[in-house]
């Protein structure tokens, strides 16, 4: 199917799961992504999958790892709150190597804060938000086309490297309706020679969350998750840019933001000023070795985000060392403004 | 070319549904689209709104700061939106609930009885369709008044597709008013 349609983001989302081989959502309701298990509640049943709405976002999450154990492709999604509530089985399915695909539709925090679009969790999304030494691999799409194309890389990328797969997107995606052409479906799933399938005729397969003996059992397991992850680093990185080849500034800024910012940089280019945007797609594995090559060119960098600088530690780690970076953001599902982007690049000139 | 655009209204005017239309109907002529409705925190008699931006090119921002183009559809709605226009805009607005007539002098405003027009041509409660029609007269390049069928089809779910032919009716009766700005 080649026809473009007017789709809301999260039913992109919901849509792209089920061509992607997504037969199993669980999930509880927040605000301002319920469009996704409205529309798997519509649509899982059509095709023969099983949508539940658990009793809470910790039941939903256990039943997610659940189904990945058993080998199926499988989705949950949430809003800030609801995801750290889901932290505990997060962080279980990256000890057991378990598949997941999980979208967080950010609003604004902390705690329950209100249903405004943010990007407040990008500390808990991209350093691990529940305990212990591990990693999600984390994309931030950047329209609804995206938000699709992304769903169906997501759980291509959960299944290769079997890690968890979060889709950051924030509330102003999530409603946002634009055209979009479906992706393709996926007509063969990847064989799981792992997963919990019933033992009869051949050894167990065990899939397990505690690792107690001999003493260094869990350290040689942490060691392996990061040889996974430096694959991921080396093989999987995602970044846009735009008007950055003459550029001698450099705006950064993922989701949202970087929509608004590029309307900012028309503005500027229309007079005259060169600047240009370098857009993080995954935010972990983090675009390290392109963003400090795109540093030593320009003069500086502003990151822009819906918060009140989180990725900007990021931006600085990587390419602090060639250039000085500024930041502009607002908090509390507030959107920074044009013109005050306009304005903070113009005082670089 | 890119215009920004506000439908404004009392939730249950249609005033999300006015903007999804326009969308479908601009996007089968190739442009490019985006709708963000207002969402959540409504309160039943409150305010909801859309925010639509249409373009002949990649849409930077679909976040609608200061609107070129305004249709607005209730009181609440004039007071909220007419201060946030851009110069030289275009106001629409509903006579039949807005008894105050818009203050800004830099702006094109058309008053339209969108009520009573809906009424007399078959849906008391299509006023919102009435607005989109005249809109489409007042800004030709949004898309062509024909595009508005295809659109209905696709944004009507099956249960209310039976209204589609009245909601064209009162679409053109919008489009064949006489309009001139104030």
């Amino acid at each position: 199917m080649s026809e473009k349609i007017l789709m809301k983001g999260n039913e992109a989302i919901g849509e792209a799961a089920i061509l992607a081989g997504c037969r199993h959502y669980f999930a509880y309701p927040i605000t301002p992504q319920n469009e996704i298990p409205a529309y798997m509640a519509k649509r899982l049943p059509e095709v023969g999958g099983t949508f539940l709405q658990a009793e809470s976002e910790l039941a939903a999450v256990s039943m997610v790892m659940g189904a990945s154990a058993g080998g199926a492709r499988v989705m949950t999604s949430s809003s800030s709150p609801g995801i750290s509530l889901k932290q505990e089985g997060i962080s279980y399915m990256s000890g057991a190597q378990l598949p997941a695909v999980i979208v967080n539709m950010m609003r604004g925090g902390p705690g329950l804060g209100n249903i405004a679009g943010a990007q407040g969790d990008y500390f808990q999304a991209t350093r691990g938000g529940g305990n212990g030494d591990y990693h999600v691999l984390v994309i931030a799409p950047g329209n609804v086309q995206e938000l699709a194309d992304y769903t169906v890389k997501a759980f291509e990328l959960a299944d290769k490297y079997r890690i968890v797969c979060m889709i950051l997107g924030d509330g102003y995606l999530g409603q946002m309706s634009e055209p979009l052409v479906l992706p393709k479906a996926v007509d063969k799933l990847p064989p799981k020679d792992w997963a919990l399938t019933g033992a009869k005729g051949r050894e167990p397969h065990i899939i397990a969350s505690l690792r107690l003996n001999p003493d260094n059992y869990l350290e040689k397991h942490v060691y392996d998750l990061y040889e996974n992850y430096k694959k991921i680093e080396e093989n999987e990185v995602i970044y846009d840019t735009q008007n950055m080849e003459d550029a001698d500034y450099m705006i950064v800024a993922y989701g949202t933001a970087s929509r608004i910012c590029k309307k900012a940089i028309r503005l500027l280019r229309a007079e005259g000023i060169k600047v240009g945007l370098f857009r993080p797609v995954t935010l972990w594995p983090f675009p390290k070795k392109e963003i400090a090559e795109a540093a030593k060119k320009v003069k500086k960098i502003l990151t822009v985000e819906m918060s009140m600088g989180q990725m900007v530690q990021d931006v600085q780690i990587n390419a602090g060392k060639y250039c000085d970076v500024d930041f502009l953001g607002r908090p509390g599902g507030m959107l920074p403004e044009v013109e005050k982007i306009v304005q903070r690049v113009k005082s670089y000139v | 070319m890119t215009k920004e655009l506000i439908f404004a209204g009392f939730g249950g005017q249609g005033v999300i549904l006015a903007g999804k239309i326009l969308c479908i109907a601009a996007m089968k002529e190739d442009k490019c689209v985006s709708h963000i409705p207002s969402y959540g925190a409504e309160m039943r008699g409150g305010t909801a709104n859309c925010s639509v931006v249409v373009a002949d090119e990649e849409i930077a921002s679909p976040v609608v700061e200061h609107p070129d183009i305004c249709i607005v559809l209730n009181k609440p709605s004039l007071d909220k939106f007419e201060p946030r226009m851009k110069e030289g805009g275009i106001l629409i607005y509903n006579t039949s609930l807005i008894e105050n007539k818009p203050k800004r002098t830099d702006i094109k405003v058309y008053g339209i009885d969108c009520n009573r027009i809906a009424a007399e041509n078959g849906s008391e409660r299509a006023g919102n369709m009435v607005a989109l029609g005249a809109l489409v007269k007042i800004v030709p390049w949004l898309c062509s008044v024909d595009s508005f069928a295809y659109a209905l089809d696709q944004a009507i779910s099956a249960r209310n597709k039976k209204f589609n032919e009245v909601n064209l009716k009162v679409i053109k009766a919008g489009y064949d008013l006489p309009l001139n700005a104030q």
